[in-house]
């Protein structure tokens, strides 16, 4: 076991699936000096070197500022025997290549009857909550999620980044990775030895019996500090994080709620549509006998990210807002 | 020199094998596509199709200048790239139908084709989408060190589309084995796309450093071959992409049963390009240079019309697709579906 950052966990995720496939390939702005601290770096920088002087050119490879063509060239060679990771960086620059993960990646396998399998990994990482203004701020994984074909991890540590990224890549289907960059700094102890985390399997990071909290990406480490605090009040939360949103574990959430009654779900993206509204319509479709209480959800409102600090502050949930809601469904306070 | 060859202008030789394959492969597109055009008017095939009548060379010529392990992407007019990559028709022509023994089981239809048996990685139905797909398809080719190319094949109308120029920068910047071939039958639908585009689109490639090819005349089988010959060679030797634009002409509408008021094609045009049939004028050529005989010429063609009535009635009499594989092929392991329908 080592303490790795979440950040220093998808880098080791990548060392280690490059090491094991020759197949496996990073392509991205800036992927070969190692810009964001996840094509070498760290440790493993002064002892082995960074990616490139590790596995050489060929296989990990700078592109031009082209969304569109980085992502079809990705998907056209995972359909020819690579296993591409791109880095896309910001989440934002996912829409430059829209057409190509809805009518290419999530639609190729389907439309030709089975004939492809597309192995390939979108990194992307949404910079929320750091001043970055309205075009680098998005957190837009809701979006993609209603496009049956791509599978969607957002995983909210370190040891589920690594676990997570390479079971990413080792899936024959496209995955899109969206990382909390709010925590990209955050430290856990890793294993520092090859392991697989399933994709549709939610982890219970707390248990409780009085009321369910769903956190999602840079929500969940939130919720649990509630979590924590209101257990000086006597109010026992379970805190799950569903780590993948495609596919979504409904089974543990919904077999939670059972037991506690009450629901608060707590994400960073906007309300419509949202992971939080899909995760609220499945409970209220197969457990609301069970609900003691209406369900509370917490996310960005329906509104664009401004960018001064003091306002920008106001946009997400937090670990006040989280606390507040619990104490609402667990009746301390008025709904 | 024996006489069963055709000396090429860029002095390949084909024998006599290939080019009578060729003329069965122009055949076969122009008479698959002249009965899914009944079938689509008679309520055989649901939707519309868009046809490949008149660009059969365009089409065979790119075709049979690649080889096996070779990839190829389409676009929404794409019955003819398979057919010239070799695909058996019943497939494709169960597939228009939707029919469960279709090449996509019914899934994919005339827009979105493919047969990975034969290379073909799928024509898209947005134009332009399927471009960056063969670029990658060249990267696997590069990275893993296998000997491939890959052509992807789009209009003049698609040549205005953002994604082809990022996709040549790309590929030239990395040396990619990937050839971009522009079918260009001079409309957009209905658009001349002269009105609406700047400059020659050949001329675009040297703005991304690689060879620009102007095939004149699209309506000859030999001259397309050799100059996708010529781009597959080169990229096959590491000197990376080559752009290629065909001069061609669709003699039908832009998709089966579509009207259009205007009439945005002058009759002299049309009667000048039909009379430059490509299947005719390669018919012809081979008879006048003592490869063939119109006997010969006359048995292939009878010989593809069985094949095409053939594969009809394989489309017609095959089952509908079972109503599971609508619920198939989304991932590639177990997935679980939430909700009713």
């Amino acid at each position: 076991m080592s303490v790795m950052t979440y950040i220093g966990a998808i880098g080791a995720a990548q060392q280690e699936a490059m090491s094991a496939d020759e197949r496996v390939i990073i392509i991205g702005e800036d992927v070969e000096a190692n810009v964001y601290g996840t094509t070498g770096g760290g440790k493993q920088r002064a002892e082995q070197g960074d990616f490139v002087q590790q596995f050489g050119k060929n296989r990990i490879r700078n592109t031009p500022i082209s969304e569109e063509a980085i992502v079809g060239t990705a998907i056209g060679a995972a359909m020819t025997g690579l296993r591409p990771i791109v880095d896309l960086s910001y989440s934002s620059f996912l829409y430059m290549a829209m057409d190509q993960f809805v009518n290419q990646a999530a639609k190729n396998r389907y439309m030709f009857g089975g004939q492809s399998s597309i192995p390939v990994v979108f990194r992307s990482a949404m910079f929320y909550g750091l001043n970055t203004g309205a075009h680098h701020s998005d957190r837009p994984y809701p979006m993609f999620m209603n496009v049956p074909g791509l599978k969607i991890m957002a995983p909210s540590s370190a040891s589920d980044a690594k676990g997570l990224l390479r079971s990413a890549i080792a899936s024959d289907d496209p995955v899109l990775t969206f990382e909390a960059v709010p925590l990209w700094g955050q430290k856990e102890e890793v294993d520092d030895n090859e392991y697989f985390i399933p994709f549709g399997v939610a982890r219970t990071r707390r248990e409780g019996k009085d009321v369910t909290v769903v956190g999602i990406s840079g929500s969940l480490p939130l919720a649990l500090k509630a979590a924590e605090q209101l257990a000086e009040q006597d109010i026992d939360a379970e805190v799950i994080d569903p780590r993948t949103l495609v596919p979504l574990d409904t089974k543990t959430i919904l077999e939670s709620v059972k037991r506690t009654g009450r629901l608060v779900i707590a994400e960073p993206a906007h309300r419509t549509c949202g992971a939080a509204a899909e995760i609220a319509a499945v409970v209220a479709e197969k457990a609301q006998p069970y609900l003691k209480a209406p369900i509370i959800r917490l996310t960005a409102l329906d509104m664009q990210i401004p960018f001064s600090p003091s306002l920008e502050k106001l946009m997400y949930p937090t670990t006040e807002t989280i606390a507040d809601a619990i104490k609402k469904v667990c009746g301390r306070t008025a709904l | 020199m024996n006489n069963w060859c055709i000396e090429m202008k860029a002095g390949r030789n084909l024998d006599k094998d290939t080019l009578l394959e060729m003329q069965r492969r122009m055949l076969r597109i122009r008479l698959f596509d002249e009965r899914a055009s009944k079938m689509v008017k008679r309520g055989y095939i649901p939707g519309t199709v868009h046809t490949s009548i008149g660009q059969e060379a365009q089409v065979v010529g790119a075709c049979m200048a690649l080889g096996k392990g070779d990839h190829m992407t389409g676009n929404h007019r794409s019955h003819g790239h398979p057919i010239g990559m070799g695909s058996p028709l019943g497939p494709l022509m169960a597939e228009l139908v939707g029919k469960a023994t279709g090449v996509c089981q019914g899934k994919g239809g005339s827009l979105h084709l493919a047969d990975y048996s034969v290379g073909s990685l799928g024509e898209s139905g947005i134009t332009g989408s399927a471009i960056p797909i063969a670029v990658g398809a060249a990267l696997s080719a590069q990275v893993l060190g296998e000997n491939r190319v890959a052509i992807c094949f789009f209009g003049d109308g698609t040549a205005n589309q953002g994604v082809l120029y990022e996709s040549m920068n790309l590929a030239s910047a990395y040396k990619l084995p990937v050839i971009f071939l522009c079918e260009n039958n001079f409309y957009a639908l209905s658009t001349p796309s002269h009105t609406v585009t700047g400059g020659r689109i050949v001329d675009r490639a040297a703005g991304f450093g690689m060879p620009g090819v102007l095939v004149e005349n699209g309506q000859d089988v030999m001259d397309v071959y050799d100059a996708v010959a010529d781009a597959a060679d080169r990229a096959r030797r590491g000197d990376g992409p080559t752009l290629i634009e065909v001069m061609t002409y669709r003699f039908r509408e832009h998709s089966e049963g579509l009207r259009i008021n205007v009439d945005y094609r002058d009759s002299e045009e049309k009667a000048l390009w039909t009379s430059r049939d490509p299947i005719v004028m390669f018919r012809e050529e081979l008879i006048a240079e003592g490869i063939s005989n119109s006997d010969e010429m006359d048995a292939i063609e009878a010989e593809i019309e069985q094949e095409v009535e053939d594969c009809a009635t394989f489309a017609l009499e095959s089952p509908d697709p079972d109503p599971s594989i609508a619920f198939q092929h989304l991932y590639t392991d177990e997935y679980e579906l939430e909700g009713a329908l």
